[in-house]
């Protein structure tokens, strides 16, 4: 299984340091500015719209972390398509909770700006490949626990899909764990619980 | 039964009986701070309002009370002040606490909640 996850993702590769630093205002050129959007609570009808907007807002900062990613020049360019291929499973969760909630007769909360998203998640502070590995492994593995988390609060219609999006985290945090050279789990349940 | 039994039946019962309260009492800070990187950390950090609310100094502080964010009109409705008990209930079952939150997500292990409760009181996260 390690090598297969090797084969996906080159560890020397992912590990090597470019040496570059991530810097604030670079990130913001290479990004745009992203659209403002209803706060939470302002037009949602129904607890699954509140609970489906907040898994939206969590696949709005993953989209963006991988877009920040990959124009940081940190990372090696075999190491940026996986990146972009895990951002558009993202944007694949993003559209089917923007569905459900329209269906719901909600309000999709809006994507902040790349440039609030870099903020918070404090990139300025990654120097090199592997650091900003650590960041997307982080940002997965507590995706995946949160989707797991949400199912029991949310309604039945909505426990595929939230199960399906864990699943898809899960294969991310995989990925990233193999490629950071994390050990493998020796217990099962590693998510969730 | 004699009454030496009847008290060490007594002492057991209320032993059992308390065994949340010195769950939460025994809080691992340590493990609660890993346990919150991977349970909270989708939404949540300590410094920075990400989906959700920042968290440094939440314990001991009156709910919806950090002045640049946004909270649901549920939790603006919430009144006690975040403690062992009322972190307890919320990570236990926010939308049964607060109906109408953004926050549904559970944690249904006693022991989890107590290590996550004891980190986010500790000098670490306050």
């Amino acid at each position: 299984m390690k090598a297969l996850l090797l084969r996906a993702v080159p560890r020397r590769a992912l590990l090597s340091d470019s040496g570059k630093v991530l810097s604030l205002a670079g990130l913001t050129a290479l990004v745009g500015a992203g659209v403002a959007g209803p706060a939470f609570g302002q037009a949602a009808p129904g607890q699954d719209v509140q609970l489906l907007n907040a898994a939206i807002a969590l696949e709005h900062e993953g989209i963006a972390a991988y877009t920040i990613a990959a124009g940081s020049g940190l990372l090696k360019p075999e190491v940026v398509k996986i990146g972009v291929t895990f951002r558009g499973h993202h944007e694949r969760h993003r559209d089917e909770l923007v569905k459900a909630v329209k269906a719901l007769g909600g309000q999709p909360v809006a994507a902040k700006s790349d440039k609030e998203y870099a903020t918070q998640l404090n990139v300025a502070k990654l120097k090199n490949q592997a650091d900003v590995l650590r960041l997307a492994l982080g940002l997965e593995r507590g995706a995946a626990n949160a989707y797991l988390g949400l199912i029991p609060s949310l309604g039945t219609n909505y426990h595929q899909i939230a199960g399906r999006m864990a699943g898809d985290e899960a294969f991310h945090v995989a990925v990233l764990g193999g490629a950071l050279g994390e050990p493998i789990p020796t217990q099962g349940l590693m998510f969730g619980g | 039964m004699s009454r030496s039994l009847m008290v060490a039946g007594a002492l057991l019962s209320l032993m059992w009986g308390s065994q949340p309260v010195l769950a939460q009492e025994s809080g691992d800070a340590e493990r609660g701070a890993t346990l919150y990187q991977q349970r909270c950390g989708a939404c949540h950090s300590l410094d920075a309002n990400r989906v959700g609310p920042k968290h440094r100094g939440v314990y001991g502080r009156q709910p919806a009370s950090i002045p640049d964010f946004h909270y649901s009109t549920a939790l603006r409705k919430l009144k006690e002040p975040w403690g062992d008990e009322t972190l307890d209930r919320w990570l236990t079952n926010p939308t049964a606490m607060a109906p109408g939150t953004a926050m549904g997500i559970r944690v249904p292990q006693a022991q989890d909640r107590a290590d996550i409760i004891a980190y986010l009181r500790s000098p670490a996260a306050r």
